[in-house]
């Protein structure tokens, strides 16, 4: 079903570097238009396609361990990834779609009509709603992009992969009369933003590429969760909520057990068998 | 007509198929889609032809090279230069929010006079002449140094030609706000020698014993710092983070050493001791010693035994030994002092004990070591024109030994100390200690202009505001600052014409001392600041302007450093926090909020967490075990000796109990509704404490305690 040359762009994250600066926070903000309203302290109305979640390990002092969590959409491959995302499957008007081409969850705005339904099923919060119509200070107005549409009043909004930055670098390749978009023509604000080097993206279905030989995907399904694709052979990659069967598409990287453990629910015990199976143990 | 069965059915069989097949129900959908998608309030931004522009931003010390993406003119977007060699590609999320410092609806627009405590717009000609006519009278009075000046920094051209301003009006009293940079440079000249100042090359270094320094907290250049911590994981090297609090520096280190707040300077002092006594120094570095390393080796020996220390700091003993001959065995130690940024206050004796170490190893001017290097040098001025008025002025002895001294000694004198002063580019009603003291101080200066682009604290206590254009709108030469292992020089260039009635620092001081005449015209014999700027610089000018950066010196510095251990050997006392209460209250860094000048962007302010600011009200961390009952979230009052606050608990175990912290850099008073007004100013709590000898603020904390409000 899917085209061989299919691309199936991806990040990795690497939590160790990850200093939770918001940078990628802010070049994300000014790279999509996004507005800011006066108060944004209740975080469940401020838009923020890339949020950074503080995570602790929950011991106490002098024990206490912290870590951040940078969470962009997961682009979500959906069960078998094949193109079912929890929120393209629930969306009434198709206003959020899967690229086959490309493996991004697009979302279209003037399409929306503001059911929800998607930020209902995405497991990662990664979706918005706009509750109110954009304004931004006299005269502000003039920074703002035209690569990117500014929302309005009752749509749901989104991290794109920075889509507009792969229709550019799309079109210089057609200019250049050739099919390769190199590695380094396509990457997202907030990875070109990123001060300590923690974000990686390119694309997974490429060798070449940086995302591939992090991660090492695996192209079978997973043998105990068949709905699982596409899991990391590197024993130190993870993605949140993998036994879901979502298939995110944004990889995460820590040397620290405890980090990687925070990337699911688990039962008493079941850490310790997961753990087993999380990379290449299960593989060699 | 009787409706049967059969027609009912008919008819009602044809309703629905009429209705399914007719285009009015498909035709109203659409149209209502389309009439309630109608939004013509939403802006659509003009499209164009895209070019960039490259420059250098000075939002803080960082000095990242900055590209910035235009749509016909207009800047759209700001990223990091690949290129540069601060940054090297990546920016902080201030400077990538730079083009709502552009825009901001704080902007000082045009010229504004104070009359009977309300701004009025008046020209550019009118308040040079204003302000000249004020300048004057006092060299008639024959005082002139009774004008002072207070920068953010002394480095570049801009804070140059301001220094040049004054020694050719007649005034010693020019004075910076506190940095990492004036820490440095006071360090180095206390161990050194004057003309010194210190880099740290953690790039290369292979342990890194950090007192407190955010190193990815915004200490030094934040995003070069974020890269040396990244490569450092990379390389292996270890990292030692000393600090009371669990900050993003300690959880990314490889070890994180909890310390009573204020106890650092004992701590490496201790440490000190144990290299010396187990012959862990540098003997062919140690030969380079003056001043006394055997009377500082008695003293330390005697004032600061281990046990003692441990007792003081926390830290048991064996950890202090551990950690110190792990540091001496190591190949490329550096220890670095600076708490948080390293812009706060806090005391020479630590700087100078801490940088102690670096001394002892002997890893000094050497690849992954600590740099002692002459302070930047580039630019060459000419000596001001100075009449006999300005030669006895300049004479006259400084008022202070900083700006923090100055401002208490205006405070508290009841005849005028100063009559005008100038206020570039820094904010001191809201980042010097005890803010309301600054506010009154000011109050009492019968003149205060301020060269500033935004209508902040300060420049709401100030009777001239000239606006000043931000980086985006002019030239200037941008120094890499402290901390920095080299010095680069970046060229900031205007990437769009100014938005608002603003006109470079340079052009305006050049104007002005132009419109005073006399020496003070002859000493700013420029037409204009562009062409001042070209002949300051003669050596690197071709770089700047064609490659937007000079790499000036790179790698360790040549010579002998010699090291004078005199001020220590006297044994200086530590500072104490003012007060008696059980809690210390310790202010925080955080990246994601600008404490001096400017404030944060909207965007900023944004990615705050609801932990530090929820709606309008600050959190306190404070470690539950300190709590005594009180709720997570719940609202306390902090009574400090300077003041109070009404603030919401934070429970972190990543903080010390005992200690509480409070974020630095919000509770702004000004008119801006996206940044100010949220939370509590922690220097209204803190009230300063000048450091004998080095006449620098030393406060890094105070005595609180919290009740439940």
């Amino acid at each position: 079903m899917q085209d061989k040359k299919a691309h199936k762009f991806g990040m990795v994250i690497d939590l160790d570097k990850c200093t939770g600066c918001g940078s990628c926070t802010v070049s994300c903000m000014a790279e999509n238009n996004i507005p800011f309203k006066e108060d944004e302290s209740d975080k469940k109305d401020s838009i923020t396609w890339m949020r950074v979640y503080k995570l602790t390990n929950g011991k106490s002092f002098p024990d206490t361990q912290t870590a951040y969590l940078p969470r962009p959409c997961q682009h979500c491959g959906g069960k078998g990834d094949h193109g079912h995302s929890p929120c393209v499957s629930v969306c009434p008007a198709t206003a959020t779609d899967y690229g086959y081409d490309t493996g991004i969850v697009s979302q279209i705005y003037t399409r929306c009509f503001g059911c929800r339904y998607c930020m209902v099923s995405c497991p990662y919060h990664a979706r918005y709603f706009n509750w109110w119509d954009p304004v931004w200070p006299e005269g502000m107005e003039k920074y703002l992009s035209p690569n990117v549409s500014p929302r309005m009043r009752g749509v749901v909004e989104k991290c794109s992969f920075c889509y507009h930055r792969y229709q550019l670098a799309r079109e210089q390749a057609y200019y250049n009369e050739t099919d390769e978009i190199p590695e380094d023509a396509y990457q997202t604000a907030c990875t070109t933003a990123c001060p300590a080097g923690a974000i990686i993206f390119g694309d997974l279905n490429n060798p070449s590429h940086r995302v591939h030989q992090i991660v090492k995907p695996d192209p079978h399904p997973d043998p105990l969760n068949h709905d699982v694709v596409g899991k990391s052979r590197n024993p130190k990659v993870f993605r949140l909520l993998e036994r879901l069967g979502t298939n995110p598409k944004v990889y995460y990287m820590s040397e620290k057990e405890w980090i990687r453990k925070v990337g699911d629910s688990y039962l008493d015990g079941e850490w310790d068998k997961m753990k087993n199976h999380h990379g290449s143990a299960s593989h060699d | 007509m009787k409706v049967d069965r059969r027609s009912f059915l008919g008819l009602g069989l044809g309703a629905v198929a009429g209705i399914a097949i007719s285009p009015v129900g498909a035709k109203l959908t659409d149209d209502s889609s389309i009439w309630t998608q109608n939004w013509p309030w939403t802006p659509v931004p003009p499209d164009g032809k895209i070019t960039y522009g490259q420059s250098v931003c000075t939002l803080c010390p960082g000095t990242c090279g900055i590209n910035v993406r235009k749509i016909d003119g207009r800047p759209v977007k700001i990223e990091g230069q690949d290129t540069y060699p601060v940054n090297n590609g990546g920016a902080c999320l201030h400077g990538i929010a730079g083009l709502q410092y552009l825009y901001d609806p704080c902007r000082v627009k045009t010229p504004l006079k104070k009359n009977n405590g309300r701004f009025e717009p008046i020209s550019w000609e009118e308040a040079i002449t204003l302000v000249a006519g004020r300048l004057g009278k006092i060299r008639e009075n024959q005082r002139p140094d009774s004008l002072a000046c207070i920068t953010d920094t002394n480095l570049g051209s801009v804070p140059g030609l301001f220094s040049h301003f004054m020694t050719a009006f007649g005034s010693p009293n020019h004075f910076t706000m506190q940095t990492l940079e004036s820490w440095l440079t006071q360090t180095a000249q206390t161990l050194h020698g004057s003309g010194h100042t210190l880099g740290f090359d953690l790039d290369n270094a292979d342990f890194i014993l950090s007192f407190g320094a955010g190193i990815i907290e915004g200490w030094g250049s934040p995003v070069a710092c974020f890269k040396a911590n990244s490569g450092r994981m990379q390389r292996g090297a270890k990292f030692y983070q000393i600090e009371p609090r669990l900050s993003n520096t300690a959880a990314t280190a490889d070890k994180w050493i909890p310390i009573h707040p204020g106890t650092e300077a004992d701590l490496a002092m201790a440490m000190c001791g144990i290299l010396l006594q187990e012959n862990l120094f540098d003997p062919e570095f140690a030969a380079g010693f003056r001043g006394g390393l055997n009377r500082f080796n008695a003293m330390v020996q005697q004032k600061y035994p281990v046990d003692q220390v441990a007792a003081i700091t926390g830290i048991s003993a064996a950890d202090i030994k551990k950690t110190a001959i792990a540091f001496a065995k190591a190949k490329m130690p550096v220890a670095v002092p600076g708490k948080g940024r390293g812009d706060g206050a806090q005391s020479l004796k630590e700087f100078a004990a801490i940088h102690t170490l670096n001394c002892l190893t002997g890893n000094i001017n050497k690849k992954g070591g600590t740099f002692v290097k002459p302070v930047p040098g580039y630019l060459a001025f000419p000596d001001p024109v100075q009449d006999a008025v300005a030669r006895d002025g300049a004479a006259q002895e400084k008022l202070a030994g900083s700006a923090q001294e100055l401002v208490t000694k205006i405070h508290q004198s009841d005849a005028p100390v100063v009559d005008t002063l100038f206020v570039y580019s820094a904010n001191p009603c809201y980042s010097l200690n005890d803010p309301m003291q600054t506010r009154a101080a000011f109050e009492k200066i019968p003149f205060v202009v301020n060269f500033t682009s935004f209508m902040d604290e300060t420049a709401l206590a100030s009777d001239v505001i000239l606006p000043i254009s931000t980086f985006l709108e002019r030239f200037e030469d941008v120094p890499s600052k402290a901390g920095f292992a080299g010095l680069v020089v970046g060229l900031a260039q205007p990437v769009v014409d100014p938005v608002f009635d603003t006109r470079s620092p340079g052009d305006a001081l050049i104007h002005l001392a132009k419109t005073l005449g006399g020496t003070m015209g002859d000493s700013f014999d420029w037409p204009d600041y562009k062409t001042c700027l070209k002949s300051l610089v003669p050596g690197i000018w071709n770089d700047l302007s064609k490659s937007g950066y000079a790499v000036v010196s790179q790698g360790p510095p040549a010579g002998r450093v010699r090291t004078d251990f005199a001020f220590l050997a006297e044994n200086p006392s530590t500072i104490q926090p003012q007060g008696d209460a059980d809690l210390t209250l310790v202010p925080i860094d955080d990246m994601r909020v600008a404490s001096t000048a400017p404030a944060s962007s909207p965007f900023a302010i944004k990615t705050v967490s609801d932990r530090v600011i929820k709606n309008r009200d600050m959190f306190v961390e404070i470690n539950p075990k300190t709590a005594n009952g009180l709720k997570d979230g719940g609202f306390v009052t902090v009574t400090t000796p300077a003041g109070s606050a009404k603030v919401r608990l934070n429970f972190n175990e990543g903080i010390m109990p005992g200690v509480i912290g409070m974020v630095k850099g919000l509770g702004h008073t000004f008119d801006n509704r996206y940044v100010a007004g949220k939370g509590v100013n922690v220097h209204e709590l803190i009230s300063p404490v000048i450091e004998p000898g080095s006449g620098l603020d030393a406060a890094f904390g105070v005595k609180a305690s919290i009740s439940k409000a």
